[in-house]
């Protein structure tokens, strides 16, 4: 049965607590390294100080946070916590491929890798229909058309397109 | 009349009118698909607008703010889902409409409510823009940072419940817009001898990472949804009529977006609220809001309309965004050195009367394709949810790689993806970070200026625009704080078990009055329901 303080506190329960207490100790470890991160100008008023907003940053983090924590209902991690943590870990898995999306695109080129990327990433989430994969397939290009072809977005080209005949290279680099 | 001809005179390229067209349609597309939302495509295509135009890149951005919230009403209508956050007031009465057999109705009460209160804002504000432009050079760098600031404790207060976590996410959004190489005496802030930090933190990473690739986590996380759909008959005309039959609800409504969308922080959620809640005080049956209320769906959706047009206020005049679309849209202003301010109503009024033009003419655009595209458009709910978080994923990189070529900038927008996912799923806001890292940047430099003429620290208040929002900010910290500790007092007496009903004859008569009510609520559902089912029974 929940009491009064839980029942009214906004948002779930699980999570908050760990949430919380990682943000005040990161706080407080970068409030500790103010004095060699930032520097104290000589004849210089307080507002102008280079430390001045970090400190209000920092302060604010430390101060806020901590009664944050102070006030929260709870005191104890319960395996509902660490279960949480867990579901957070398992988006690490789509940070990965996003990175190793931003490493492939220079090295092989935009339009194949965004043409492999997307059924790949299409399959992993579980849709094995062939309907699904092309289209899929059809957005990416969509995409690399649209973006860098009509748009011109700052993609370079990729490393692979060196190898290309002259014409066939440019047109590459350019649009694709 | 020359400013409105040199205005539009800005608006007649091909390069404008496509703008338009594109973020109408894109707008209400993104719109209608629940999970993206206007912030997620504005963050996406923020990168491709800086080589466009600055009347070009904000029109195509203004496009897709304005537009999705029309989007956003479809699904929140059809299927209890809103499209968007602000169009969750119009399930309450949308959907029920919808339950009953009247999903055409109920869409083009939205649109029109919904066009109403765009173009209700456009011209109060095309009308109110020579006043803006007298009022806004009396704002000096002492008044930019008082209203910064207020903006900023806006911010905060505004999430009741968690205005703490909010007020130390708002301090964390200006820790990490001070890192970097100092601007003025050139020292590193922040830097851990590391070079990818000397430029500081973009913000267009944080935004990426929050909004975009966060909600590509939600959505890669999340099971597909299954959808059933409503057949939708007929013209989506009658909307238009039935408007008319509640002018005052309409008025009043748009006349709440304007006011709180010029507001720094306030905002849509705030003048639905006030909107509802006067359409339901003032109406003659009280009885309906929540169960189908032609009147709800009015307000509510006139309501968070009106609010773009009037969110540009604070954004043109002083240069300070009121919240994390106008926050994104002021980094198209800084890449085409445009600094938006006072100068920009004063030297050029005529681009500023240009975006609410271009703001009108979509309102009709969106108007026109909605009446006419709706029955093809509510396919899009059907997109399943894993496949949606696919394609953020991969427009995110466009987003971000875009900027700088830059791995790291990736790698931070990554960190800042899972930030968000976990601020999603504790409930937690993350638009204090964006607001607190554009709104700190203001507050640094207008500080610095506006003390350096000062002698005594009263001086800072000593002109009037100053000391009113120095009063401002006074109140409202006041009437938190007051709020703070009633709540906190009826916590501890609900704790103790103790809590009493008031002996004062006017509380005494009050409670009384709405048991009546309700027992009189109850008699007249009864007597609807009967009727109802009378009707059914014909059938």
């Amino acid at each position: 049965m929940p009491t009064e303080r839980e029942r009214r506190f906004v948002g779930p329960r699980r999570g908050q607590l760990i949430f919380a207490l990682f943000f005040v100790a990161v706080s407080i470890l970068l409030l500790s390294q103010i004095g060699s991160q930032t520097k104290w100008v000589e004849k210089s008023k307080l507002f102008a100080q280079p430390r001045f907003w970090p400190a209000v940053g920092l302060g604010g983090m430390v101060l806020l946070g901590g009664v944050h924590l102070y006030l929260m209902p709870w005191r104890r991690i319960t395996r509902y916590d660490v279960t949480e943590l867990r579901k957070w870990a398992q988006v690490l898995e789509f940070a990965v491929w996003f990175m190793a999306y931003v490493v492939l695109v220079p090295l092989i080129g935009y339009l194949p890798v965004t043409m492999a990327f997307m059924p790949l990433l299409t399959w992993r989430m579980g849709y094995r229909q062939p309907r699904m994969l092309w289209l899929s397939v059809g957005f990416a290009v969509a995409v690399v058309v649209l973006f860098k072809g009509f748009l011109s977005v700052k993609i370079p080209g990729a490393a692979i397109y060196e190898y290309l005949p002259g014409a066939l290279r440019s047109f590459f680099i350019l649009y694709l | 009349m020359d400013l409105l001809q040199s205005a539009l005179e800005i608006l007649m390229r091909w390069d404008v009118a496509l703008a338009l067209l594109a973020g109408s349609v894109g707008g209400v597309l993104i719109g209608a698909i629940p999970g993206v939302g206007p912030a997620v495509a504005i963050a996406i295509l923020l990168p491709a607008t800086f080589s466009m135009d600055p009347i070009v890149g904000l029109t195509v951005l203004l496009g897709i703010y304005g537009s999705s919230m029309y989007g956003g009403a479809i699904p929140a209508i059809l299927i209890n889902t809103p499209g968007t956050a602000v169009n969750a007031l119009t399930t309450y009465d949308g959907y029920p409409m919808t339950a009953r057999g009247e999903p055409r109705r109920a869409l083009s009460l939205a649109y029109s409510a919904s066009f109403f209160g765009g173009m209700f804002s456009v011209i109060c504000l095309i009308l109110f823009a020579p006043v803006l432009a007298k009022v806004a050079p009396l704002f000096g760098s002492r008044e930019i940072f008082l209203a910064a600031l207020l903006g900023i404790i806006l911010v905060i207060v505004a999430h009741r419940g968690q205005s703490l976590i909010a007020g130390a996410l708002a301090a964390f959004g200006i820790f990490i817009q001070s890192i970097g190489l100092e601007p003025v005496k050139y020292t590193s802030r922040y830097t851990f001898d590391q070079p990818f930090l000397s430029s500081g933190i973009n913000l267009i990473v944080v935004v990426l990472g929050l909004f975009a690739l966060s909600q590509a986590f939600v959505l890669l996380t999340s099971e597909d949804e299954k959808i059933r759909m409503t057949r939708l008959r007929g013209g989506l005309f009658q909307g238009l009529r039935e408007l008319g039959r509640h002018p005052r609800v309409a008025t009043v409504s748009a006349s709440f977006g304007v006011m709180m969308g010029m507001i720094p922080g306030v905002g849509e959620f705030t003048a639905q609220f006030m909107s509802y809640t006067y359409a339901q005080r003032t109406s003659k049956r009280p009885q309906d809001f929540g169960n189908g209320s032609s009147e709800g769906l009015i307000a509510a959706e006139t309501a968070n309309n009106a609010v773009p047009a009037a969110a540009m206020v604070p954004l043109l005049a002083l240069g300070i965004p009121g919240e994390a679309l106008t926050a994104m849209m002021l980094s198209v202003f800084y890449v085409h050195n445009v600094v938006p301010g006072p100068g920009l109503f004063q030297n050029d009024m005529p681009f500023v009367v240009a975006l609410y033009i271009a703001l009108l003419i979509l309102n009709i655009l969106v108007l026109i394709f909605l009446l006419f595209a709706t029955k093809s458009l509510i396919q899009v709910v059907r997109i399943p949810n894993r496949f949606l978080g696919v394609c953020i994923l991969t427009l995110s990189f466009v987003g971000v790689y875009s900027l700088r070529n830059s791995a790291t900038d990736c790698v931070m927008a990554a960190l800042f993806g899972v930030l968000g996912y976990i601020l999603k799923r504790l409930s937690l806001p993350s638009v204090p970070i964006i607001l607190g890292m554009v709104l700190g940047g203001i507050m640094e430099v207008k500080l610095r200026a506006g003390m350096a003429r000062v002698k005594e620290p009263l001086d800072f208040i000593d002109r009037p625009v100053a000391f009113l929002l120095f009063v401002a900010i006074l109140l409202v910290l006041a009437s938190h704080f007051r709020r703070v500790i009633r709540e906190r007092a009826d916590l501890r007496a609900a704790e103790r078990g103790v809590q009493k009903s008031s002996h004062r004859f006017g509380n005494m008569l009050g409670r009384r009055r709405q048991i009546f009510l309700k027992d009189r609520f109850k008699r007249v559902r009864a007597r609807h329901a009967k009727r109802l089912s009378k009707f059914k029974d014909l059938f």
